[in-house]
């Protein structure tokens, strides 16, 4: 074991000046760090919101409601196909969405394969396999159905959370808080964790809305006793005034969508709070052409399904902009500017778990866990030198190198460190210095059956090299089971624990060893006291 | 210098030949904890129960009574309120609010402040958590599921390096571990969450450990004494390594120790678990791990190739 090569014991230091290298950014300021040249690294170690302060909120997508607006897609669609085809020869009844699947009867017995042609070119592929996103069948002779296939719906989840994730990073951004982190998770969930936000209403009050904008005509003719008794007449909808929650009758057919935004802004009109838009080039023409027709007439402008102003068309609106004003301050008005520029969200989203630290929560824990760091470090290296005198002082350096090292390698992964990872580190401290004890002890052990110093050392190493191995694999895996399971916290304590085991085996074991043989050629002791 | 030695040599102590005591002693402590868990159940946190927590701080003295009545009066649901840390803060808890309307759970915390406020004025609120039932349900399936998988994964690895019997030793000493620690969390009615299962995680990769090292002690002496009774060079096994156990335990202890004095209370639960892991599970590598061998028929002959087989493995180790 003596005979190291001048070339491993370079790579060892080597390992380690890299490890203070990437580790020394933690020890200072910004400031310091900006001044560095570009080759050193800067990265510090991410603190989780449970150190920091913040909220972490999980979101689920409903997917019923994705379902049933697809389907309704689907429907409009379909009628506007059948229109075109021959005519409209091809006439149809008794439109079902109930059940998940959309159905319709062919009134002409000699129009079901039309139709059914028709219906079929409506439906896409999914994949590869050649799935089709629904399954068209006749049944009855004359209805055709549309079934939703399995591989059709979870392609529609996806879409409409890849988007969703795209969403909510724009309208967090324009929140202007730092360094949001919005991850996908399974197949119809976003973890959104926005660190020092300490009122997670604010970033519900974002998230929860889908802000699907639309313009649509005022029914004007509807009779006030049919709704007052909830009953619209046909192509008409009732829905409800933002603000007084009085029943408004609108056209069911959009005029415009939201999609059809270019930009939003909050800004102000008679000193009053409003909210300005500006429609893309075909919005402009049909918002123009639209206006034209229906001057003296008003429109509603509606926000998730709640009527925010319902203003008279005074004059035709040819420019493709302007305001939405209602009962807006200027928070509210800016809210709603956010949300219509950031685009509507594909898919309604529930709040099914949240969390929120404040920040002098967190950083009464990092005070205690760094004491505690600090006391638990002292008293082992304390311990292990009054045991095993000059060993156990090799042991220490190798277990200061080690933390060093854990901390160089979490800032060099960009790793996270939680509450429960500070645990993790004291945790290290224990268990690191085991490997230490394992060699030492079984040079006692091999001292006091007769052997050489130097064969008993060397045999110390060698023996206890097996066990140490044995040993620290199955702490890993324990890791990696909760790394894998495991939510925010406890996978910041098993990141800890996994990167603590690697770096302990090649401190407590290489580097100790190397420490050891250089002392060896050094003094070449006849005895030595463990 | 004179060094510290906490074990003297040669120790020769009867730890398998009286394993009857051990037995006795761990057949009564499995049976206290399944019956803890089985009557007084485990008090889950809000992690596993759902619902709404909120930890609030006071800068002066408070009467627990008196919140509970301020509380209860707001009529929001069954509250539990319990206090955490060191003796200025309490947890409350509270059913998520029923309503569709996002902000209902915004409601409810500003008017459990308000209400506080009316009689504590510097009451802080330090944290607010909610987790809905189909999370927490998960939580605890994806908890059970942790250990189960992690105490089968470390047992087959064990299976592998050593013998089925080690495997079975192991695992038969994991789930002791594992159901003491679930039994001290039901007789003491400690807040039972996510960060305890990652303590029990924890645990059985530590436990394990000190099986291995005991186990590596064992096969060496298996190839080494191949005329001893089995029962004496377990307990040979285990003196010789009973240095390094005292050694090892008192180091975590030590570092644990000093988290559980002054790593603040949100870690409370989450290291006393770990404390009490790393005596049980000294004490079970002993106790258990080691007469299972006995009882399941290891001997010399364990380690030998049933003709020629893995002489290369057996030879690299030694």
């Amino acid at each position: 074991m003596l005979d190291l090569s001048r070339t491993q014991i370079i790579g060892i230091w080597a390992v380690l000046l890299l490890g203070v290298l990437f580790a020394l950014p933690n020890a200072l300021p910004q400031r310091t760090l900006q001044s560095f040249p570009g080759f050193l690294p800067t990265a510090q170690v991410n603190l989780g919101l449970d150190l920091q302060g913040g909220s972490r909120i999980l979101l689920e997508a409903n997917r019923e409601s994705l379902f049933e607006s697809r389907l309704e897609g689907l429907e409009n669609n379909l009628r506007s196909e059948l229109r075109r085809a021959d005519g409209g020869a091809v006439s149809i009844g008794d439109v079902s969405l109930r059940g998940g699947t959309l159905s319709y009867m062919v009134r002409d017995a000699e129009r079901v394969d039309q139709a059914v042609d028709i219906s079929r070119q409506l439906t896409t592929a999914v994949g590869v396999t050649g799935a089709r996103d629904y399954d068209v069948t006749v049944r009855d002779g004359n209805r055709i159905l549309f079934t939703p296939t399995d591989a059709g719906n979870e392609q529609a989840v996806d879409a409409a959370m890849v988007q969703a994730v795209e969403v909510i990073r724009r309208r967090i951004d324009e929140l202007g808080t730092r360094e949001p982190n919005i991850i996908r998770q399974g197949a119809d969930r976003i973890i959104v964790e926005v660190p020092g936000l300490e009122d997670p209403q604010a970033l519900k009050d974002l998230l929860g809305q889908t802000a699907q904008l639309e313009f649509k005509m005022v029914d004007v003719d509807a009779d006030p006793e049919d709704v007052s008794r909830g009953r619209a007449p046909i192509g008409s909808e009732i829905l409800a005034d933002m603000e007084t929650g009085a029943p408004i009758v609108v056209e069911r057919r959009t005029l415009i969508s939201g999609d059809q935004l270019v930009d939003a802004q909050q800004t102000f009109q008679d000193g009053q709070a409003v909210v300005q838009f500006r429609f893309d080039s075909i919005a402009s023409r049909r918002f123009a052409r639209a206006t034209q027709e229906n001057v003296g007439r008003p429109f509603a402008i509606i926000l998730d399904d709640a009527v925010i102003s319902a203003p008279r068309i005074n004059e035709p609106i040819l420019g493709g902009s302007g305001v939405i004003s209602g009962n807006f301050t200027v928070e509210s008005a800016n809210e709603l500017a956010i949300l219509l520029r950031s685009g509507k969200l594909p898919v309604e989203l529930q709040v099914i778990e949240e969390r929120t630290v404040q920040a002098s929560l967190g950083q009464d824990s990092i005070e205690a866990g760094t004491i505690a760091s600090i006391i638990a470090v002292l008293a082992v290296m304390v311990f292990m030198f009054i045991t095993y005198g000059r060993f156990g002082w090799y042991a220490n350096v190798a277990l200061a190198f080690n933390l060093i090292l854990i901390i160089g390698i979490m800032s060099l992964l960009g790793a996270t460190l939680t509450l429960p990872g500070i645990a993790g580190f004291v945790l290290t401290v224990g268990a690191a210095v085991d490997a230490n004890v394992l060699i030492n002890e079984r040079i006692r052990e091999e001292l006091r059956k007769g052997r050489r110093v130097i064969d008993a050392v060397d045999s110390g190493y060698r023996l206890a090299r097996g066990t140490i191995f044995d040993a620290n694999i199955t702490n890993i895996i324990a890791a990696i089971i909760m790394f894998w399971l495991g939510s925010g916290p406890i996978k910041g304590f098993a990141v800890v624990l996994s990167i603590g085991i690697l770096t302990s085996v090649f401190t407590a074991v290489t580097f100790t060893r190397m420490l050891v043989a250089l002392w060896f050629r050094r003094s070449r002791p006849k005895a030595i006291t463990i | 210098m004179k060094l510290l030695k906490l074990v003297p040599d040669d120790t020769q102590i009867g730890f398998v030949r009286w394993r009857f005591v051990g037995v006795g002693v761990t057949a009564l402590l499995v049976i206290l904890s399944v019956v803890g868990v089985m009557t007084k159940g485990l008090s889950y946190g809000v992690d596993f129960a759902g619902g709404l927590e909120m930890q609030v701080e006071f800068q002066n003295e408070f009467e627990i009574d008196e919140v509970r009545g301020l509380i209860d009066g707001l009529d929001r649901g069954a509250s539990n309120i319990s206090e955490f840390g060191e003796g200025n803060a309490i947890s409350i808890r509270l059913p998520v609010p029923e309503s569709e309307d996002d902000e209902a759970v915004q409601r409810t915390v500003s008017a459990v402040l308000a209400a506080l406020e009316t009689r504590y004025p510097n009451a802080e609120l330090l944290a607010q958590d909610v987790v809905s039932g189909k999370v927490s349900d998960e939580l605890i399936r994806d908890g059970i599921l942790a250990a189960v998988i992690a105490m089968i994964g470390v047992a087959a690895y064990i299976w592998l390096r050593f013998e089925w019997q080690f495997g079975v030793g192991a695992l038969i000493a994991l789930v002791h571990d594992v159901l003491i620690a679930l039994g001290l969390f039901a007789w003491t009615g400690l807040e039972f969450d996510l960060n305890i299962v990652a303590a029990l995680l924890t645990i059985i990769g530590y436990s394990l450990n000190d099986t291995i090292v005991n186990y590596d002690r064992i096969r060496e002496n298996l190839r080494k004494y191949r005329k001893m009774k089995m029962i004496d060079l377990l307990d040979l096994s285990i003196n010789e390594m009973l240095a390094r156990t005292v050694m090892t335990s008192l180091t975590m202890a030590i570092a644990l120790g000093a988290l559980l004095a002054f790593g603040g209370p949100v870690l409370f639960g989450f290291t006393l678990a770990m404390l009490l892991g790393v005596v049980v599970g000294t004490y079970s590598s002993i106790y258990v791990a080691g007469p299972v061998l006995l009882w399941l028929g290891v001997g010399p002959n364990s380690f030998l190739p049933p003709e020629t087989g893995n002489a290369e493995r057996v030879e690299a180790r030694s």
